[in-house]
């Protein structure tokens, strides 16, 4: 039978709406944040930290390839010489100044790749958002890892607390 | 015509008024709502339980907005143009009767009241010369932007919209010519003796419906003021409280174009059965009728691709108009031949 375009036309029409109502009652994608967070991948590129040998050593040399790489040139590296009574890093030098300004970084990683001791790492953390702009300046001392030493040692006087309790 | 009935009338004017504005502001919440479950998301339920506060933090956000005007713009009419579309969607709306015709007594004094705010009996006229006038704060606001694209923007609305006028206004006539009266409470009274006309007139129905769309420049008939296509038409250089003026205008001239179809084709304020007071079922059910038809509006809107320029018009002149002419001829001859 030949083609009607207002018989097929209507047909769409009153397809596509049936198709539109019944997604109404479908559950819907939508994650509400706060209240549910949904996980992010395992390579997801989210904030910035600095890590550390299992010895409490750093692991940034004070190199700045990471600030060379950097697309939107937002690292700032001031490097220092370790010495024998302060040695920060294995190797020559250390980062005596790291700075990263979140307001301008991308996220893209290039830093990650270009680090050679594997240092700049970028995390799971993608909830940065602040009202005011010098905030975001982000500090060596607030993205560099815990030392494990400490961490294993209060978490060993913790586990020592719990056990004498019970 | 006591005083105490002019009183009455002023605060019926008032509250229709304030119930159109806030219809406005939760249409626009609603419009947000049923879009985005059909486009499986929630829409906005931040702002005050279940998102209801939105519309009002919209407001206050768009009164915020820094008012810019052209320089080169014609400041009078620029400023007029918002107000005449807003002025014009409100007052088309006192003919259309809400609610049963009811009177009660108080102190002595009588007081009546139609179920509409000025029940003329050239009702269905003055809804037209109303939504004729429309054409005005479009055509004024698109040429006093003195901005070529706005200026397109508004010949194109409306051209579109006084295409559809002619359409509307003939799918009506069908139902004119069966109830014999423009008083609308006479077409409620009708339908009351006799089933809503829609059953009478379904090709008329079909036919108001889609110029209704057209005339509200909605989707999917509202190339004038897309998005993508002519950076917002018309209302380009307007901001903050102007364009939520032209905004305004347009929700409402929705929910006029709804009312209108309830009254004339679904029954108006009439219903099955009557709840509690025949004023408030009356209201509840012409309330009921008109949110269908809203909800129909935003289910098309979320559906429908936008129809391209040329092919609305040819729909409007082509077909629309000789089928409402053949619905005259047809609902004439039938008229004839049973009165």
């Amino acid at each position: 039978m030949p083609r009607n375009a207002f018989l097929e036309g209507t047909t769409a029409i009153v397809k596509g709406m049936a198709l539109t109502f019944a997604t109404m009652f479908k559950k819907k994608t939508t994650v509400q944040w706060p209240e549910q967070r949904e996980g992010v991948k395992p390579r997801y590129r989210g904030r910035h930290v600095l890590e550390r040998y299992d010895n409490g050593l750093e692991k940034c040399i004070g190199c700045e390839l990471c600030a060379g790489a950097c697309p939107a040139d937002c690292i700032l590296v001031e490097a220092a010489e370790n010495t024998d009574t302060n040695r920060v890093s294995p190797g020559e030098r250390y980062a005596r100044r790291y700075e990263i300004n979140m307001s301008r970084c991308i996220f893209c990683g290039l830093c990650e790749e270009a680090c050679p001791t594997g240092a700049i790492v970028l995390k799971h953390d993608y909830e940065l958002a602040d009202f005011d702009i010098p905030h975001m300046i982000y500090t060596k001392e607030m993205m560099l890892v815990p030392d494990p030493r400490v961490v294993k040692e209060k978490l060993d006087r913790l586990a020592q607390e719990a056990g004498a309790i019970r | 015509m006591s005083w105490q009935q002019v009183i009455f009338d002023l605060i019926i004017a008032l509250i229709l008024v304030f119930v159109l504005i806030t219809g406005f502001a939760y249409m626009t919440f609603a419009e947000r709502r049923v879009v985005a479950l059909m486009q499986v998301r929630i829409g906005p339920n931040r702002v005050g339980p279940f998102g209801l506060l939105q519309p009002l933090a919209d407001g206050i956000k768009l009164l915020f907005k820094e008012d810019i005007v052209p320089t080169q713009a014609d400041k009078p009419v620029f400023a007029l143009a918002p107000m005449f579309s807003l002025f014009i969607a409100l007052v088309a709306f006192a003919v259309i009767p809400f609610t049963v015709a009811f009177s009660f007594t108080i102190s002595g004094n009588h007081i009546a009241f139609s179920g509409a705010l000025a029940d003329l009996n050239i009702g269905v006229l003055y809804v037209f010369a109303a939504t004729s006038l429309a054409v005005y704060g479009i055509v004024l606001g698109g040429w006093a932007s003195n901005n070529k694209y706005s200026l397109l923007g508004g010949i194109r609305s409306s051209a579109q919209v006084i295409s559809y006028e002619l359409a509307l206004g003939m799918s009506v006539v069908g139902v004119l010519e069966i109830t014999g009266s423009l008083k609308l409470t006479d077409i409620i009274s009708f339908q009351a003796h006799h089933i809503p006309n829609i059953f009478w007139q379904p090709l008329g129905f079909v036919i108001y419906c889609i110029a209704a769309i057209a005339e509200v420049n909605r989707a999917p008939f509202d190339l004038a003021e897309a998005e993508q296509e002519l950076v917002a038409g018309y209302h380009i250089e307007y901001s903050s409280f102007r364009f939520a003026m032209f905004f305004m205008a347009e929700y409402i001239n929705m929910i006029t174009v709804s009312a209108f179809a309830t009254t004339v084709f679904l029954g108006g304020p009439l219903g099955p059965f009557t709840i509690i007071w025949p004023w408030l079922s009356g209201l509840i059910w012409f309330l009921i009728k008109v949110v269908i038809l809203l909800f129909i509006f935003i289910w098309l809107r979320a559906t429908l691709p936008r129809v391209r320029y040329d092919r609305l018009m040819t729909l409007g002149w082509r077909w629309l108009i000789p089928l409402a002419l053949l619905n005259i001829l047809a609902t004439a001859v039938v008229v004839a031949l049973t009165a």
